[in-house]
């Protein structure tokens, strides 16, 4: 029989060392199944570094790829924090873009480029955030469980979006193509570096994580909310407001996926398609739990599964193994984090 | 208008409403399953592609139909093991293992798949199940081609809704899933092992999980594609809930979503270029929305759903 | 006694980390016998059950019932060998039928059919026999705390249990309720079953069992015949030593601080009547579920009641909140620490100043001041004698009698002009009681009003001024707490006013 008791102290060094355990034992397991490919194991591994750090392009590459995980990784981070299941933030990621494509085209904003850019960065975030607060209103109005309903909206958002590019969106110059009117000139982020597509978003990216480090762990909201997630008993007979919290969150969560959509739109394409995302929103839970939901975490946990994906597609080019590699590795990560979690967190006893 | 009724006198709506509702049908059945005992699965999306596509390999390199169908749901099982085992012993979050289970389940189905079978231009196929013809029944008029000209897995569906019924208000083994659901306590008061039979169900949900995902690549199509499934698991859960945990009322509840996912599918014909498809698309998962807000008060849901067993602790 | 020893336990010794739960302990139960096992919270009582009954291995000794050897750690040969066992926290499923309750797993698993109209018949003629009526279909779930208790040991005697095993098995009745149990288990008793209960009721020990076991700290102290012991005894051999709980001391009230005029909460109270003035304690009692939650809730300022009026200093309250009633100077200990007191994952500091978060001392433009919070919780636990922790653990590696400590300190410290302290010292072992007790006492004599919600007659007899009765949401007029003693504080629980007046 097996009985689980809780540590009175997590040190450091667990803490530290449950994520990158869960790491060896994922890149482990997935060993297996680069084996299974035919393809010698650590030369894959050594492939996908290269690809995502052995040159300038691929560092550029792997750092373009990390801005919007930072985000919806954040996203997802505070939402799980105050126990809100937003498993949405695909959906909130697709209508952020589409928001910042559509506020950013010749048909939408007119204003100066200093004041174009937060303002289409601010008109995504509203978009993701407005799709969150649906499910929180079905929540709080009907007790809905959202995490199905955030998960469906996915699939009606990707609809809706398609439906858009088709439609009243649709780029008449794009030969027939299913993409959205591309954002003017003025509306494209700044790059970081020349001749990269790395864009400012990334510091955009990093700056919120650190603001919303220091707002969880300095402020009577970070307080509050952390209090709500804990214990939405004791919080309420503290006198904080569940509803009040929830909704700052939602709009927090939302709009941290919104934006990162329309940061995808302004700094990498200037334009949606219905495959602007791989999954960001997905992996942005896998991102989260990775960090064990702490703000500063996100950044690296975001980091790594960028450099995975990156040096997958490149690794898969030469040595044929399938990039799914990289989702396979991301999700096994998710799993053995969970249970390294627990281990740190936990002792085991018969 | 006329026309939008018609498509209710057709046939053809009907058998397609039978064929849209089996995957889901199974897939209700098993979520179902694993949250009267008190365990939320979210693997089920991913269980589902996982099933449809190792079901469809099988076949594909030279096994049997049925042999599909029985891989796909030992597949099924290895991965409700896996759920059940950190959800269950271990008492980890259920809605993000779900959710790390269904993420690994469907990237290792696309690892696999494009492993074997390498990029063209169009997938290769399988011979799917063919329709049986039941003898007498599928003669009448209408209603043989409406209701009994259907595959072996749906009729199979259909039977294990009621055995479903059955098992669980009516024998020892139902009352045992029912009452580790309601107070593990309970159970384990009355020298039923909470987690053993919890892992139990969770394996045989995410079997049924699993046959369900096979029943897309065996049955209702012929080939297996990235993305098939759709959200067809998301939508099962919302089901589970619409039938307040009640098999019968899952039945009910997953051939009411197929009619209105097959009249949509059919309208959008009908209407054509006027209202965007994707309008008519997005139906089934508004649909899913509505009947968890009808439901969602009313639902008498497992008293210990989502809720952790630990020995000695209340 | 000549009867046979039907089950004795052995050299009983469990381990939780370092804290060893039973230490070495041996004791018989002889056929036909009712044996108290008395002992405080922590003492390890409730552990050494669930090693009898196979909820947990021990890490050495056994367990012998009708001279076999039972299995460690198999909940199924325990009841095989005809042991049952009743919690203290029903282990009942409250959406399925009384049948469906008894018959869970008496069946092989894989079996068909639930032979459900031969285990009626045979409920029905136990219930006879025993004189525990129950209706085999009604929902558990709509049963009163009384039936379901008869469930429970319903559910034992089915599977023909030959030992009977009741964890704190009047916690939740009244005064009335809990003498009629003991009246049927002492019939059960003379029919020829064996029964071991637990409790820490003193008076309850005495007046039901033949033998008594004391426990403490893990191991048996003492081992008496209830007719060669004295009340007395018991509870310096349970304590392990002399404690005596502080007295209250009369004094004048001062002016109404709380009143309460026919207060209605959505059909979960009806018409409630009452005043608390400065410097004086008025206990709320009654059998828990009969609507003081609601109660607590709308002196802390939880909820609104849907009728009547409740005034705080003379005036009404006219949007209650709890940090409105914070602010007024209402200090609130609520009836679950764990649950609404504190959040456990937070620091000591955090749940001591979470309630204040937003005043200006604790917190300046949305930024917490977390040096005037770590201040604050160390006043509070110097004062207070906050153990286990300091001002940045993590609440919930402290006990419950510092968690409670903490939670009163909080309030107190602010020198609260009333006081809404629910069932304060439930679960506390004695020497935390007594400084509950004691500081509940010392807010009064400073002339705080208290509002004291409880269960536990002992405790609104040494702490309350005035008493009034909580039954099915209604309030009994109040009687000056001179004029109480247990009888007629338990028909007035059983809401019989009149007779009791």
């Amino acid at each position: 029989m097996i009985r689980l008791d809780r540590r009175a102290h997590v040190s450091l060094a667990a803490r530290i060392g449950a994520p990158i355990a869960a790491v060896i034992v994922a890149l482990a397991l997935a060993g297996i199944l680069i084996a299974l490919a035919g393809a010698p194991v650590l030369e894959a591994y050594r492939r996908m570094l290269i690809g995502a750090f052995g040159s300038r392009l691929s560092i550029t590459e792997t750092l373009t790829r990390t801005a919007p995980l930072i985000l919806t990784g954040l996203a997802a981070a505070v939402a799980f924090r105050a126990r809100l299941w937003n498993i949405g933030a695909e959906g909130q990621f697709l209508v952020g873009a589409l928001a910042a494509a559509a506020l950013g085209s010749q048909h939408g904003l007119h204003l100066p480029a200093p004041l174009l850019i937060p303002a289409l960065m601010l008109g995504g975030a509203v978009a993701g955030a407005l799709l969150l607060l649906g499910p929180l209103m079905l929540r709080l109005r009907f007790g809905v469980d959202e995490v199905v309903t955030t998960l469906l909206l996915n699939f009606v958002a990707l609809l809706f979006v398609s439906m858009m590019i088709e439609g009243v969106l649709k780029d008449p110059l794009a030969f027939g193509w299913p993409q959205s009117v591309p954002v003017v000139g003025d509306a494209l982020l700044p790059k970081l570096l020349p001749r990269s597509r790395l864009h400012i978003g990334l510091l955009v990216a990093v700056g919120l994580a650190l603001l919303v480090a220091l707002v969880q762990a300095r402020t009577v909201f970070g307080m509050e909310s952390r209090a709500a997630g804990l214990n939405p008993a004791a919080a309420r007979f503290a006198g904080i407001g569940l509803t009040r919290i929830l909704v700052l969150v939602a709009c927090l969560s939302g709009g941290l996926a919104g934006l990162a959509g329309a940061i995808e739109v302004m700094g990498v394409k200037g334009y949606v398609t219905t495959d602007l995302s791989p999954g960001f929103g997905y992996t942005g839970i896998v991102v989260a739990m990775l960090a064990a939901l702490d703000p500063i975490g996100v950044v690296f946990a975001a980091l790594f599964v960028a450099t995975m994906f990156v040096g997958a597609d490149s690794m898969s080019r030469a040595l044929g193994v399938p990039s799914f590699i990289a989702d396979v590795i991301v999700a096994l990560s998710l799993l053995a984090m969970l249970v390294a979690l627990s281990l740190a967190n936990y002792r085991i006893r018969r | 208008m006329m026309e939008a009724l018609d498509i209710f006198a057709s046939a053809g709506l009907w058998a397609a409403v039978l064929r849209i509702a089996t995957p889901l049908i199974f897939g209700t059945l098993g979520a179902l399953i694993c949250e009267r005992s008190g365990v939320l699965n979210l693997g089920i999306e991913g269980i589902m592609t996982f099933g449809a596509m190792i079901g469809w390999m099988t076949v594909y390199h030279g096994g049997g139909l049925w042999a599909g169908i029985a891989v796909a749901a030992l597949s099924g099982a290895m991965f409700g093991l896996l759920h059940a085992a950190m959800t269950v012993p271990l008492g980890l979050s259920q809605h993000v293992t779900g959710l790390g289970i269904t993420l690994f389940a469907s990237s290792l189905s696309y690892y696999i798949f494009r492993l074997s079978i390498p990029v063209s231009g169009s997938p290769p196929t399988i011979v799917p199940f063919q329709p049986i013809a039941i003898p007498g029944l599928s003669d009448i008029p209408f209603l043989g081609e409406a209701l009994f000209s259907q595959t072996a897995p749906t009729y199979l569906a259909i039977l294990l809704a009621v055995v479903a019924a059955i098992a669980l208000a009516r024998t020892p083994l139902g009352l045992a899933v029912r009452i580790v659901g309601e107070n593990p306590h309970a159970a384990e008061a009355q020298g039923i092992d909470p987690i053993r039979l919890r892992i139990g169900a969770v394996v045989v949900g995410s079997a049924l999980m699993a046959v369900g995902g096979a029943f897309l690549t065996l049955s209702a199509f012929n080939s297996f594609f990235p993305t098939m499934v759709q959200g067809r698991g998301w939508v099962c859960i919302a089901l589970v809930v619409f039938a307040s945990w009640k098999p019968a009322r899952a039945l009910l509840g997953a051939l009411l979503f197929a009619l209105f996912d097959a009249y949509q599918l059919r309208l959008s014909h009908v209407v054509g270029k006027a209202i965007p498809y994707q309008l008519f698309l997005m139906i089934p998962y508004l649909m899913s929305i509505l009947a968890l807000l009808v439901m969602a008060r009313r639902a008498r849901v497992p008293q210990a759903l989502m809720q952790p067993f630990r020995r000695g602790e209340r | 006694m000549s009867a046979p020893v039907v089950l004795s336990l052995e050299g009983i010794t469990k381990r939780f980390g370092s804290l060893t739960a039973n230490d070495d302990v041996t004791l018989e139960l002889r056929q036909g016998e009712l044996l108290a096992l008395l002992g405080e919270n922590g003492a390890g009582k409730t552990t050494l059950m669930n090693i009898l009954f196979g909820h947990y291995t021990a890490d050495s000794g056994r367990v012998v019932a009708f001279g076999q050897e039972l299995p460690p750690g198999k909940p199924r040969a325990a009841i095989a060998a005809g042991i049952g066992m009743v919690h203290q926290h029903f282990a009942l499923a409250a959406n399925l039928s009384v049948i469906e309750n008894v018959v869970a797993g008496t069946r092989p698993l894989l079996s068909l059919g639930l032979g459900a109209g031969a285990a009626r018949k045979r409920l029905v003629e136990l219930s006879a026999r025993f004189g525990l009526a129950v209706d085999p279909d009604a929902r558990v779930g709509d049963l009163s705390v009384g039936e379901r208790q008869r469930v429970e040991i319903l559910k034992a005697l089915y599977r023909d249990a030959r030992i009977l095993i009741l964890d704190e098995p009047t916690a939740v009745l009244t005064h009335q309720e809990a003498e009629q149990l003991y009246a049927t288990l002492r019939g059960m008793a003379a029919l020829g079953l064996s029964i071991i209960f637990i409790s820490h009721k003193l008076h309850e020990v005495m007046a039901a069992a033949d033998r008594v076991v004391v426990l403490r700290g893990g191991k048996v102290v003492a081992e008496r015949a209830a007719s060669a012991t004295s009340r007395e005894e018991l509870a310096e051999l349970m304590v392990g030593r002399r404690v005596a709980r502080p007295r209250r001391e009369s004094q004048e009230p001062g002016d109404i601080v709380l009143e309460a005029s026919g207060l209605d909460a959505g059909g979960r109270l009806k018409g409630l009547d009452f005043t608390v003035r400065a410097g004086e304690t008025l206990g709320i009692i009654g059998v828990s579920g009969n609507g003081q939650a609601t109660l607590v809730r709308l002196a802390c300022g939880l909820e609104k009641p849907s009728a009547g009026r409740l005034m705080l200093y003379g005036k009404p309250v006219a949007d209650p909140n709890p940090r409105g009633f914070v602010a007024a100077g209402v200090g609130r200990v609520p009836e679950d620490r764990n649950g609404d007191g504190v959040v456990g994952e937070m620091a000591l500091w955090e749940n001591a100043v979470l309630e204040r978060l937003r005043e200006p001392r604790f917190s300046r433009a949305g930024f917490v001041d977390r040096a005037a919070g770590r201040q604050f919780a160390r006043s509070v636990i110097e004062r207070f004698d906050v153990r286990g922790g300091g001002p940045d653990s993590p609440i919930r590696l402290l006990s419950g009698g510092n968690v409670q400590k903490l939670i009163l300190g909080r309030n107190l410290a602010e020198a609260p002009k009333l006081l809404v302290a629910a069932q304060p010292t439930r679960g506390l072992d004695e020497g935390a009681v007594a400084s509950v007790h004691g500081e509940i006492l010392a807010a009064r004599a400073a002339g705080t009003a208290v509002l004291l919600i409880s269960e536990d007659l002992d405790e609104v007899l040494a702490l309350a001024d005035r008493v009034q009765a909580i039954v099915k949401g209604r309030l009994s007029p109040p009687i000056p707490v001179a004029a109480a003693d247990p009888r007629r504080l338990g028909l007035m629980m059983a809401g019989i006013w009149e007779e009791a007046a």
